[in-house]
């Protein structure tokens, strides 16, 4: 048996180190966007790439996000495998237009003769205290687009193993990167980095009988914290971390629904419209004679995304998500 | 008093790595339009290169006909027809190599049809069978863009792949002056002046967006101009002289091919039928202003060179008319076939793999056209 150097690494370090093996594996793989260059980008996330695989790897383009993606579009055209960095959530909407109008769909307008494995690298969500424009949450927006894969890690591991899958993907990926979660630290080992299963598969973050809490990003960390803290109530909940927001996994949802009979959605986004809904919705159509009660949601409010100083308000947090799960007793109270 | 009040205290210097232009030639554009036929400049053309012009000329004019006919019948959805613009859409298919890239917005169906596009296959997204009815690889064109504007940084993005892999291949993008004002154009234009891609944009100013003419369009002296601000020239080109738009273009496509970077084209032509079938142009100009445009017919101008030179006769022009007739007659005949369409395609290209989601729906409809065939069987 080997020994693996198992030691403490952040998330940026993960995907920056992601971002290192997929463009020494494949010379095809160029990274694109503002400030990814000799910056490093803001979050540091392309630290040394350009040093390491020249500015034409990886390349500071002029400001514009459509002509970043656009871009990318014409590379990946010509046999490329571009990797772009939206450098804040709400900095990508000038995007939308190609993300809408191009990228998502440029396999199905050409019956599968020319597909895009384009991978946007977006960090997404609140709670660095960022002022406006820096902490929206738009996956709603990226689920809603036929075509686009997308997925959102929790951990460092899957951060590694998700951006990887991404870039190894021959469809465009969406991956979500909970900023909130750039410098959180998990024993990793960066010298035998895993992949994760292919894009599409959810995981049991935590194991438990009573309810299950089904949440993705930067809610997985808050939602374990509330577990913990459940368990003085006498409830015993399960985690289940989504990853992949596109595809869905029904199935490792609905079989802990099944086991738990309660559920209780939470993220940062707005609830009306928000993709609390539709996992709602998709649990009550496959669980419902499973259920002892209603599928809750536990979300952002639905506002614009709030000034620092009242964010803390907005945010899910475990009270609220603790709440909710007092809530699931309701046929008993009944 | 602070330092700032004082005179001469506050010196900024520019940004380090800011230089003033010194450069010789200049960016700006021509004052009128180039132009070839007629002029003296006509006599350097290439006759083989002008009887080729106006053979594809004639079959074009003929093909928007075919295809505006089509739409009457109901064997198209819709037709936006380029007659009056076939220069500009012969000329930006025939200056490519093979190996270069054609990107064409909605209008464009005749420059992919001249690039080599199988003339059905071209309109397929017209008629609302596919969206793209043909392969881009197989000619090097991409998909017909009906967002406007939005191809042109896929242009730049190409090109800059192909030269960063070594290839010297070319990206020929086309936006018509309405598509000037969308951002994307901004965005392309300046990508590829920062990159020196080698891309050359043609934009046909046929002198209304719809119903919106140039001047609610721009408040630039020309279209051309634009180029200035980016860094990289601008040409102006009269649009329905074939000879002048295939130089302007050529030399546009050298220089990118030779490292120069990329170049801005316009071409001054005009759109002689309505935007669309759809469309009722009386409401926005009239009937004398279409006229005084017939008398510059791009077909027309090169044929009196042609003639006037002895470079063709009146067999040549029969040829080039009855070929222009057969190509008609199959396109006719071709596009009065039903199409055949398998359901099951809808499925079939949104990702590499379904997702499970699709795969249910893709079984429902499956079940549904199951059933749909018992009930027809019994």
């Amino acid at each position: 048996m080997t020994t693996v150097a198992v030691k403490p690494a952040t998330m940026a370090q993960a995907l920056t180190r992601a971002l290192r093996d997929a463009m020494a594996a494949d010379p095809t793989v160029h990274v694109l966007g503002e400030d990814v260059g000799r910056l490093g980008g803001v979050f540091r996330v392309t630290d040394g790439l350009a040093k390491e695989f020249g500015e034409d790897r990886c390349t500071d383009t002029p400001l514009a996000e459509a002509g970043i993606l656009g871009t990318a579009v014409g590379m990946a055209m010509y046999g490329l495998r571009p990797v772009v960095e939206m450098q804040f959530d709400a900095f990508a909407y000038p995007a939308f237009e190609q993300l809408i109008s191009h990228v998502s769909r440029m396999r199905n307008r050409t019956r599968g003769a020319m597909p895009l494995p384009i991978t946007i690298r977006i960090p997404y969500g609140g709670g660095i205290g960022g002022v406006e424009h820096h902490s929206d949450s738009s996956e709603a927006y990226y689920m809603a687009t036929p075509g686009l894969h997308v997925v959102t890690p929790a951990t460092v591991a899957d951060a590694y193993g998700l951006l990887r899958a991404a870039i190894a993907s021959d469809d465009p990926v969406v991956l979500l990167e909970p900023k909130r979660l750039y410098w959180s630290k998990d024993t990793w080992n960066p010298d035998d980095p895993q992949s994760v299963e292919p894009i599409g598969r959810a995981v049991v973050r935590r194991s438990g009988r009573s309810a299950t809490l089904i949440t993705y990003g930067p809610s997985v960390p808050v939602c374990l914290e509330a577990a913990e803290a459940a368990r003085a109530e006498g409830w015993d909940l399960e985690v289940v971390d989504l990853r992949s927001l596109v595809p869905f996994d029904d199935e490792t949802v609905c079989a802990s629904v099944r086991r738990t009979g309660r559920a209780v959605v939470v993220h940062e986004s707005g609830g009306f419209g928000g993709p609390g809904g539709e996992i709602a919705s998709r649990v009550t159509e496959r669980c419902f004679h499973h259920l002892e009660a209603p599928v809750l949601r536990v979300a952002g409010f639905d506002i614009p995304y709030p000034p620092p100083m009242l964010e803390r308000h907005h945010l899910p947090g475990v009270d609220r998500i603790l709440d909710a799960v007092a809530r699931l007793q309701w046929e008993a109270e009944s | 008093m602070t330092v700032m009040e004082q005179r001469g205290a506050y010196r900024p210097s520019p940004p380090p790595a800011w230089q003033p232009r010194t450069d010789p030639a200049p960016l700006l554009p021509d004052t009128a339009p180039y132009r070839v036929l007629g002029t003296e400049a006509a006599g350097k053309a290439d006759p083989d290169l002008l009887r080729r012009l106006h053979a594809h000329l004639v079959r074009g004019r003929r093909y928007n006909a075919q295809a505006t006919a089509l739409t009457k019948q109901g064997r198209l959805a819709v037709y936006p027809s380029s007659t009056g613009q076939e220069a500009c859409e012969v000329a930006a298919a025939l200056v490519l190599e093979d190996r270069d890239w054609l990107f064409p917005s909605y209008r464009d169906t005749l420059a992919v049809v001249a690039r080599g596009v199988d003339p059905v296959e071209a309109l397929t997204l017209l008629r609302g069978d596919w969206h793209t009815g043909y392969d881009p690889y197989a000619h090097r064109v991409a998909p017909l863009s009906t967002p406007l504007a939005t191809q042109l940084p896929h242009a730049v993005g190409l090109a800059h792949a192909a030269r960063l892999k070594g290839d010297d291949v070319v990206a020929l993008a086309m936006v018509g002056d309405g598509g000037t004002s969308e951002g994307d154009f901004h965005e392309a234009l300046n990508f590829a002046a920062v990159w020196q891609s080698p891309v050359v944009f043609l934009v046909q100013n046929n002198g209304f967006a719809i119903s919106v003419p140039l001047d609610q369009q721009t408040a630039a002296p020309s279209l051309a101009h634009k180029a200035v601000g980016y860094g990289m020239p601008g040409r102006l080109v009269d649009g329905n002289d074939a000879a002048a738009v295939h130089e302007v273009l050529a030399d546009a496509v050298r220089r990118a091919r030779e490292g120069g970077g990329p170049t801005l084209v316009e071409a001054v032509t005009y759109r002689m039928e309505a935007h669309t079938n759809a469309d009722d142009d009386k409401r926005y100009r009239a009937d004398s202003e279409v006229e005084t445009w017939r008398a510059h017919d791009p077909i027309a101008l090169l044929e009196r060179e042609l003639t006037e030179r002895g470079l063709i006769d009146e067999d040549g022009i029969r040829h080039a008319r009855e070929e222009a007739e057969e190509l008609a007659a199959d396109l006719r005949a071709r596009m009065n076939q039903d199409a055949v369409l398998d359901p099951m395609d809808l499925f079939a290209h949104v990702y590499a793999e379904p997702t499970p989601q699709l795969r249910e729906q893709q079984a429902m409809l499956q079940a549904e056209l199951a059933a749909e065939q018992d009930g027809g069987d019994r």
